[in-house]
C-alpha cells in the first residue's frame, strides 16, 4: 500500500491554488498595510514625528485609549457573564439572548451611533431630563464610551460560547458536589479553562473598540483636541489635505493592529502547546 | 485572577467619567461648529481673536472648532452639540435650528450686518491644467464625455450653491423656461459620475484621486486646490454665477449656558474688522469691506452673480422648491 496524499488535486492545480490565496493575501492586506507606512514617511521624519506629538493627535490618543479603557473591561464582565448564563444553562429567551448579543454585529455602526442620539440627544427621549440636569453624554466621552461599548459588546461572548459549551459543565457539577461555592468554582474551574479564550476575545474586543468609525462619528460631534478619537483624527487630517500626517497617525492604528495580531497568535501557540501537552 | 482585581476599578473609571462631563471656567472656551472649506481660515481667525481677546480682557480664550457637510453640522446642535456660535454654509441650515430648537432667535439673521455674513463666495468651475476639455461656461458641462464632480446638495451646502448656481445659468439661457431648465439639470447631473457628502469629500475626489474633468466648486475652495495641488488645476469664471452669503450666528442658548455670550458676540464681530476681513481675504473669501475687497480685487475678479433672495425667493422657498423630497432635485437625478 503506498502512501495516499491526503488531497486529491494534482501538484499543479495546488500551486495554483496556493498561489491565488498569496496573491489575494498580498492585494488586499499586505499591500494597503505597507501603502500606510510608505506614505506617513513619504516626507520624512520629521513631518511623520510632528503629526504624532500635535496636541490634536495625542488629544485623540489620550480619548481612544480611555474609551478602549473603559469599554473593554465592560465588555468582559458583560461577555462572561453572558457566555455563563447561556451556556451553563438552559431557560426560556436563551435563544433571544444569543440573536440579542449578537445584534451589534448584524447592525451598521452608523445605526449603532444614531440610537443614542435619540436616546440622549437633545431631540431625543431622555433629551430634556438630561440638559434639565445638566448631564452631557452626546457630543461628549459617554456618548463615545456607549457607542465603543454597544459595537465591541459581541466580541468576547462570541469568543467564549463555543469554548464553554464544548467544555459543557462536568466539572463545575464535580466541584459543587465537592462543596465547593460559586465564587470558589467559576475561580478555580472556570475561568482557569476559558482564559485563552477569554484573552483572546478581550484582544479582538480592544482591536475594535480603538479602530471604532462609524459609531463613534455620529456622536463625537468633531471636536478638535476635545473629541475626536484617532480615527476621527485621521479623518480630520485627511480632509486637510496633511496626507502625511494622517498616514503617520494610521500608523500607530496599524502598529496596534499588528501588535494585537502578534498577541493573538502567541495566545493561539500557547494554548496548542498545552493542549497537545495534555494529550 | 488579575482580570478580576481591576473590575471594579474599571467600573469605578467609567462612573467617575460618566459623571464628570467636562466643565471648564465659565467663558474660557468658545465652540464654534463651522462648515467644511472654512478650516484654515477660522484656524488665523481663531489665533487671532485669542490673541486680541487675551490684551483687552486680560484672560485666555481657547476656541475650538468642529468642521463638516453644513447640513449635518446643524443637525448635531439640534442634536445637542453645544456650539456658542454657528458658522454655516447657508442661512437656511441656521434657520433649521432656530426652528427646532429654542437655541436662538428665528430674528437671527437681523442681529449682524449684511444679513449676519461678513464674507460672501461665489461658486466658480475647476478644471485640470491647460483646460484640455475646453469648458468655458455652465453650458460646456453638459457635452458628451465631461465629467462633472459635485457633492450631493441634500447634504452639502455647497453642492446647494452649485445646484441654484446651474440653475439660474440656465433660467437666463432659456428664458425661464421650466422644461428646458429641467433638461440641462437633467443633463448636467447626468454627466456627474459620483455625488460626495460635502464639498472637501468632492475636492478630494477631483484633487487627490484625479475623477472628473470640472470640479464645481466654493470660490475659495478652488484658490486652496491651487496651493494644496500646484499644477493640477485652473480656475475658469463662468458668465453667470451666484452670490454666496455664508452667515454666522451666536447660539444664545449654549453661550448664556457656559458663560461665555460676550466673548461670542465679540469673536462674530471680529469677523467684520480690518482684521477679521483681511484674514476673509486671505482665504479667498470675499470681504463685505470696500476697501479690504478692493485690496483683494486682484484675485477675485468681478462676476455677474445672482443672489437667492432676489432670485430663488430666499432660503425657505429654494429649500421647498428645489431640495427636499419631491423637488426639483429628485425629478433631475429620477433615473
Amino acid at each position: 500500500m503506498h502512501h495516499r496524499s491526503s488531497t486529491t488535486e494534482s501538484a499543479p492545480v495546488r500551486w495554483l491554488l496556493i498561489g491565488l490565496a498569496l496573491l489575494a493575501l498580498s492585494l488586499f492586506l499586505l499591500l494597503p498595510l505597507l501603502a500606510v507606512f510608505v506614505e506617513a514617511l513619504r516626507r520624512g521624519t520629521d513631518v511623520f514625528c510632528a503629526a504624532l506629538v500635535s496636541p490634536s493627535a495625542l488629544s485623540a490618543v489620550r480619548l481612544t485609549l480611555t474609551a478602549a479603557a473603559v469599554s473593554v473591561p465592560l465588555n468582559t464582565v458583560f461577555g462572561l457573564a453572558a457566555a455563563w448564563a447561556v451556556t451553563k444553562h438552559q431557560f426560556r429567551g436563551r435563544a433571544l439572548l444569543l440573536s440579542l448579543i449578537d445584534l451589534p454585529f448584524a447592525v451598521s455602526p452608523v445605526i449603532a451611533g444614531l440610537v443614542w442620539v435619540l436616546l440622549f440627544g437633545a431631540k431625543g427621549w431622555f433629551g430634556p431630563w438630561l440638559a434639565d440636569h445638566d448631564i452631557r453624554i452626546i457630543f461628549e466621552l459617554p456618548g463615545i464610551i456607549l457607542a465603543t461599548v454597544f459595537v465591541t459588546f459581541p466580541f468576547v461572548a462570541r469568543e467564549l460560547i463555543p469554548l464553554m459549551e464544548a467544555q459543557g459543565n462536568d466539572q463545575e457539577l464535580a466541584a459543587v458536589t465537592l462543596g465547593a461555592s460559586g465564587w470558589q468554582m467559576f475561580r478555580r474551574i472556570t475561568l482557569p479553562n476559558i482564559k485563552w479564550g477569554l484573552l483572546y476575545g478581550v484582544l479582538l474586543c480592544n482591536a475594535r473598540a480603538m479602530g471604532e468609525f462609524g459609531a463613534v462619528s455620529v456622536v463625537s460631534g468633531h471636536i478638535r483636541g476635545k473629541t475626536n478619537t484617532l480615527p476621527l483624527h485621521i479623518e480630520v487630517l485627511y480632509n486637510e489635505y496633511q496626507f502625511s500626517a494622517a498616514f503617520a497617525c494610521a500608523t500607530l492604528l496599524g502598529l496596534l493592529a499588528l501588535l494585537t495580531l502578534g498577541l493573538k497568535s502567541a495566545v493561539e501557540q500557547f494554548t496548542h502547546q498545552r493542549a497537545s501537552g495534555r494529550i | 485572577m488579575k482580570i478580576l482585581s481591576y473590575f471594579p476599578s474599571a467600573v469605578i473609571l467609567a462612573l467617575l467619567l460618566t459623571a464628570c462631563g467636562k466643565r471648564s471656567t465659565p467663558g474660557s472656551t468658545l465652540l464654534n461648529v463651522s462648515y467644511d472649506p472654512t478650516r484654515e481660515f477660522y484656524a488665523d481667525v481663531n489665533a487671532a481673536f485669542a490673541k486680541q481677546w487675551q490684551s483687552s480682557h486680560g484672560r485666555a480664550l481657547s476656541i475650538e472648532q468642529s468642521h463638516g457637510g453644513s447640513g449635518k453640522q446643524a443637525r448635531a446642535v439640534i442634536d445637542g452639540l453645544e456650539a456658542d456660535v454657528v458658522t454655516l454654509a447657508l442661512a437656511g441650515d441656521i434657520d433649521e435650528i432656530a426652528r427646532q430648537t429654542k437655541l436662538l432667535p428665528g430674528d437671527w439673521q437681523s442681529r449682524l450686518p449684511d444679513h449676519s455674513a461678513p464674507y460672501t463666495s461665489t461658486i466658480v468651475l475647476v478644471v485640470r491644467k491647460g483646460n484640455p476639455k475646453g469648458i468655458k461656461d455652465w453650458g460646456d458641462l453638459v457635452k458628451e464625455g465631461v465629467k462633472v464632480i459635485t457633492p450631493n446638495p441634500k447634504t452639502s451646502g455647497g453642492a446647494r450653491w452649485n445646484y441654484l448656481a446651474a440653475w439660474a445659468w440656465a433660467s437666463k439661457q432659456f428664458g425661464g423656461d421650466q422644461a428646458q431648465i429641467l433638461a440641462y439639470m437633467t443633463r448636467l447631473f447626468k454627466n456627474v459620475p459620483v455625488l460626495g457628502t460635502g464639498a472637501r469629500d468632492s475636492t478630494s475626489t477631483f484633487a487627490q484621486q484625479g475623477n472628473g474633468d470640472v470640479l464645481l466648486a466654493w470660490e475659495n475652495e478652488a484658490y486652496l486646490i491651487g496651493r494644496e495641488f500646484p499644477g493640477l488645476s485652473e480656475i475658469i469664471y463662468p458668465s453667470l454665477s451666484i452670490l454666496a452669503e455664508p452667515p454666522v450666528a451666536v447660539v444664545d442658548a449654549n453661550a448664556a449656558k457656559h458663560g461665555s455670550s460676550e466673548a461670542a458676540r465679540a469673536y462674530l464681530e471680529f469677523l467684520y474688522t480690518d482684521e477679521g476681513q483681511t484674514l476673509a481675504a486671505k482665504h479667498f473669501y470675499r470681504p463685505r469691506k470696500p476697501e479690504i475687497a478692493a485690496l483683494a480685487a486682484s484675485r477675485l475678479p468681478e462676476l455677474q452673480m445672482v443672489t437667492v433672495d432676489a432670485d430663488f425667493g430666499g432660503w425657505v422657498k429654494a429649500q421647498a422648491t428645489h431640495f427636499n423630497d419631491g423637488g426639483s432635485f429628485d425629478q433631475v437625478i429620477k433615473p
